[in-house]
């Protein structure tokens, strides 16, 4: 990493909130006498409504002293609201995760509704919403009730 | 509970120390307190900084010279810091590589741990290092604001192998300390357990001595609390200090020990095996040889006052901040360093439980070879022993003297 640094010589270098390797970098900022300038985290310490943002979105900056305080707030902002998509990325592909398992889950549950009562598709479906609503909650967790109480009454689900 | 429950965010690092936090939270030590307590884990010392800087927690399981360097303006982003009580003494341990070991070994008369002994081999090895124009050994430490820095360089410092000119010191997050090891990164690293048995039991590392042995009972983490979240929370404060104290003893308690390695495990907390863990809790290391060996005073959760603040313990880590050049003498600063430890506040918070105190706030470090009384509230309370490896003795009220002692020294070496 430190290599790397030397290599590219760069103004501001950003790194991940969660990354371990934060107190590697500021050991090295601190000691090295590869890396030329001293860097500063955040150009202006007094300026806490950047560095909450940065930090709320999981940045962390590090920023060349002497570099301007505008160029560095627009870089900031930059970083900012690329972390920002990135973890809406995240978060929604983990979302569609979700969806698959709550789709994979309420099948199931339909399917033993169907079996068990002898319901068709959409009545069996229907109950499943009926039910979710009348409890205030949502129809996979009623699905995921239905399925795993089936299973301890005596191993209907594979069926 | 009458009062209303009073909300308190704390950061942690994934260590065997951050036990007192996640019992308080598990087995409701907090909430018989009336705290709602929640635990947020991180990943890096600095993130655990920058968190407390902006708000997003208020209390953290930290490095116990991290808030005496916050306040002293080293760093960062600088916020004032109380530290109203320790989270124990010991569990760190110096583990070197298998290549380095076998280069030790020649000699070592027993893998006891011993650390006067283990340092007059590893100066062979680093003369026979320079004589055939091997690179310097790396050294792995945690943080440069931490007790195992501190210690690790007190100890090497002591048998004439300054760092950064006979051997090099670079800081590795505790939980990559292993893999750093096996790929030849570091050839040895002083860090918390779990990592020193984790190494040790992969194979790829040896345990070579442990802080216990360079200075017994020696200060690690401590409850780091924000100073306006202090000032503005003080019966909060006192319910942390409590509850904390409480799950601190009954971590110590020996029949809690596989319990307790249970709740670590998880990967909410420390996530590593349980039996990675044990060992540690039972104050057991591996040897050389695969044998398990008890190390006295390896770890204290509670007893021997291991909970207590100790100004001369902040003290201590202020002068090494001096001695390798963190940050020049001042008596302001000193002054500094010891206000930020904070005997009052544990007190003041534990005085209601009607248990044992210690009488002073400091103590001349080094000075009890032996478990020995000590002057406290009830007439009870041994401490000790708190000697370092080398015989020196650090007396708070002569700080500048003992810097320059070590000046003179490390000069010369």
């Amino acid at each position: 990493m430190l290599r790397r640094i030397v290599e590219i010589d760069p103004d501001v270098v950003f790194i991940d909130l969660e990354n371990p390797n934060r107190d590697v970098l500021e050991h090295m900022f601190e000691v090295s006498r590869a890396v030329k300038r001293p860097i500063a985290m955040f150009v202006d310490q007094s300026d806490q409504a950047s560095i909450e943002a940065a930090i709320e979105a999981g940045v962390s900056a590090y920023v060349v002293d002497g570099l301007k305080k505008e160029r560095v707030r627009s870089i900031l902002e930059t970083a900012i609201s690329r972390f920002n998509a990135f973890e809406r990325l995240k978060r929604e592909l983990e979302e569609a995760k979700n969806q698959l398992a709550d789709r994979k889950v309420i099948e199931r549950a339909k399917a033993l509704l169907m079996q068990t009562r002898g319901m068709s598709e959409p009545d069996a479906y229907a109950l499943l919403r009926k039910t979710a609503m009348n409890q205030n909650r949502r129809i996979a967790e009623i699905a995921e009730s239905l399925v795993l109480a089936a299973g301890l009454l005596g191993g209907e689900v594979d069926k | 509970m009458t009062e209303s429950m009073c909300e308190v965010r704390a950061g942690f690092i994934p260590l065997v120390d951050c036990a007192p936090l996640v019992v308080a939270r598990e087995l409701g030590f907090a909430e018989q307190e009336g705290l709602n307590l929640h635990l947020s884990k991180e990943t890096s010392w600095a993130t655990i900084r920058d968190r407390l800087a902006v708000s997003h927690i208020d209390v953290a399981h930290i490095l116990a010279p991290m808030p005496v360097a916050e306040n002293l303006g080293l760093g960062p982003l600088q916020t004032p810091m109380v530290v109203p009580m320790a989270l124990g003494t010991g569990a760190n341990s110096v583990t070197v590589s298998r290549e380095l070991w076998q280069a030790l070994s020649q000699f070592l008369d027993a893998a006891d741990f011993d650390a006067a002994n283990a340092l007059s081999a590893l100066g062979r090895v680093v003369r026979d290092r320079d004589a055939s124009s091997l690179p310097r050994l790396t050294l792995g430490v945690v943080h440069p604001y931490s007790a195992h820095h501190y210690e690790l360089a007190y100890w090497l410092a002591s048998g004439g192998l300054i760092p950064g000119a006979s051997v090099d010191l670079v800081v590795v997050p505790p939980p990559l300390m292993p893999a750093a090891l096996a790929s030849g990164h570091i050839d040895g690293f002083c860090a918390g357990e779990p990592w020193g048995t984790v190494a040790a039991t992969d194979g790829n590392g040896v345990i070579l001595t442990t802080n216990a042995q360079i200075w017994q009972n020696s200060p690690e983490k401590v409850l780091g609390v924000r100073e306006d979240w202090a000032k503005s929370h003080a019966e909060g404060v006192s319910r942390l200090v409590r509850a904390l104290y409480r799950a601190a003893q009954w971590c110590d308690v020996e029949g809690n020990q596989q319990q307790l390695a249970t709740i670590l495990a998880d990967d909410r907390y420390v996530g590593q095996a349980a039996e990675q863990i044990r060992p540690c809790l039972a104050r057991r290391l591996k040897t050389a040889d695969g044998e398990f060996l008890t190390v006295e005073g390896f770890l204290n959760f509670a007893s021997k006052a291991a909970t207590f603040p100790w100004t001369s313990h902040a003290l201590w880590f202020y002068s090494q901040m001096v001695r390798w050049g963190q940050v020049t003498f001042s008596s302001q600063a000193a002054e500094i360093a010891r206000g930020t430890y904070r005997p009052d506040l544990y007190r003041a918070a534990l005085a209601p439980l009607g248990i044992e105190l210690p009488s002073a706030n400091a103590k001349v470090e080094g000075a009890l070879t032996s478990e020995t009384p000590a002057g406290s509230t009830q007439g009870q309370l041994r401490l000790g022993p708190d000697t370092f490896f080398d015989g020196l003795v650090f007396d708070p009220d002569g700080l500048e003297a003992y810097v320059a002692g070590f000046e003179a020294k490390d000069k010369q070496s």
